[in-house]
């Protein structure tokens, strides 16, 4: 935040998570309110900020009525408004409902749309923390970030470092879900072995079925083989590995998937959920789902993954904002791992895995 | 630092922008009129003083807001990865679709049911999942389906 501007002041709160395998921020929107709205107290008194707005994804149905509830309580309590437990800061706090875009993730695309506009991104710079909402000073934090913020402040920072690697520090909510026995959300720490979270927590893949692929981090980040699973759980680590941490939504295939079918269905998200503002993103995730379309119904051409491979070097770096590009990481990816089955499909005008189309 | 009597006569805060309530009044609209057909709109915008221009424009970036009537109850299945490698996604929709005899897209000639096919509604971990109005329907089996949709039948919203 620049130290010198005397304009007012804001948070944002970014609860607009909708990307696939990610399910975290829903369990901290519905399940503790209160632990956000401190970190929100904390990181609005670090900034001189007076106003914070909650932007939560419109079908967060159940959790838009707990934080109502939760902001009405925390005003009741004293912990919100004029004069805050007689310290002389203020704080106003209301919640604003998205309506299904999961472009509006993107920082300033949630802006804009707290500002009632299409969820369009906006040009970087200048970035939210000098010209935000409303053209104000702006902190955007994700949830998850906020809710560390009192653990932090309590325990000390020495302690929230003491967690994770020495890149990676602090914990992490893990989102695992697809061929697991046990899916749901994990917090652990940083830098934990993938493979323990899978086999560990997650309780192993059903009816004994061997691991095949990994998303690690959400659906924008790169598969991994199923013998690349011996990788910490971090930036760096997965960096390493060819992936990426992005959200730590974990989604597990084992042998019974059909790789094409996993990035076809993940490219018809990415298209669908395209704000058309700019032309790689909105004609290039469209195509790329089109020709994944075909080749997994047996219907490709030869030179199909050539001209995905081609397309996907089109939008890498040059979309509007970075979530055009999200969808590169895991076509580009699964080609990598999996370029025989992509043949098969091409070859064979069926499927490698569920025989016949 | 900025207090909140700032905030206020901030010159920015104290004239918002009129948009800046558009998403929730059309949630409003949408509750009163059943969907946002043009007299919602017109409403919308005379309200707010914006042209019904804007307001659809911003009403048609989201999925949440319909511009085409809707069924009493809106079924929405997940067709995303985890749903569908937890069995549901395709099977589940064509199981509504059998039971509804409508395809994804429509609604039912009583004006019941409407049936879509959504990207990822954040029940990666409870999958397969769908949901009806503002109800999360999660880990779905096709026996389930059946009697959430012969309760339906019988009850009202």
């Amino acid at each position: 935040m620049p130290r010198e501007s005397d304009l007012p002041k804001i948070v944002a709160v970014n609860t607009d998570e909708g990307e696939p395998g990610t399910f975290k921020d829903r369990e901290i929107v519905e399940q503790d309110p209160h632990q956000v709205i401190e970190g929100v107290l904390i990181a609005a008194y670090a900034i001189g900020a007076s106003r914070a707005y909650v932007y939560i994804r419109g079908e967060f149905f159940l959790g838009v009525k707990r934080w109502i509830k939760a902001i009405a309580d925390a005003y009741e309590a004293g912990f919100l408004g004029k004069d805050i437990l007689g310290s002389g800061f203020n704080l106003d706090m209301s919640v604003h409902r998205g309506a299904g875009a999961y472009i509006c993730g993107e920082e300033t695309a949630m802006l804009e749309s707290l500002e009632g506009k299409r969820g369009e991104p906006r040009q970087k710079p200048p970035y939210p923390a000098s010209v935000g909402l409303f053209g104000l000073p702006t902190l955007v934090q994700n949830i998850e970030t906020l809710a560390c913020i009192p653990h932090i402040i309590q325990r000390g920072p020495s302690w929230f470092a003491g967690i994770g690697t020495a890149e990676s520090k602090g914990p992490k909510i893990f989102s695992i879900s697809g061929h697991v026995n046990r899916p749901g959300n994990y917090e652990l720490p940083l830098g934990i072995s993938l493979s323990d979270i899978i086999f560990g927590y997650a309780g192993g893949i059903p009816g004994g079925r061997h691991l095949k692929a990994v998303i690690p981090g959400g659906a924008s980040t790169p598969f991994l083989r199923g013998d690349q699973v011996n990788v910490p759980m971090s930036f760096e680590g997965l960096a390493e590995a060819g992936s990426a941490l992005g959200t730590g939504g974990i989604i597990v295939m084992d042998e019974s998937t059909c790789i094409v079918e996993a990035v076809r269905r993940l490219s018809k998200f990415f298209a669908h959920e395209s704000c058309g503002h700019c032309t790689p993103c909105r004609i290039g995730s469209w195509r790329i789902y089109e020709i994944l379309e075909r080749v997994e119904k047996g219907e490709g051409h030869s030179g199909d993954i050539d001209l995905l491979l081609d397309l996907v070097d089109g939008i890498d770096g040059h979309t509007y904002c970075p979530m055009g590009s999200a969808l590169v990481n895991p076509v580009r990816s699964a080609i990598q791992h999996f370029r025989p089955e992509f043949e098969y499909h091409l070859t064979h005008k069926s499927c490698l895995v569920n025989g016949v189309k | 630092m900025a207090d909140s009597d700032r905030l206020e006569n901030s010159p920015i805060i104290a004239n918002p922008q009129k948009q800046t309530k558009l998403l929730a009044a059309l949630y409003l609209a949408q509750e009163e009129y059943g969907w946002l057909n043009p007299e919602a709109i017109e409403h919308v915008a005379d309200r707010l003083g914006l042209s019904p221009g804007q307001v659809r424009s911003t009403a048609s970036f989201y999925s949440m807001f319909n511009l085409e009537p809707q069924g009493e109850y809106r079924i929405q299945v997940c067709e995303g990865l985890s749903c569908y490698l937890a069995g549901g996604a395709e099977t589940i929709i064509d199981y509504l679709a059998h039971l509804l005899n409508i395809q994804p897209g429509e609604t039912t000639a009583d004006g019941k049911f409407s049936l879509e096919v959504v990207q990822c509604i954040a029940a990666c971990g409870s999958a397969p999942a769908m949901r009806v109005n503002d109800e999360l329907y999660e880990n779905l089996t096709l026996e389930r389906i059946a009697l959430i949709i012969r309760e339906l039948e019988g009850g009202s919203p």
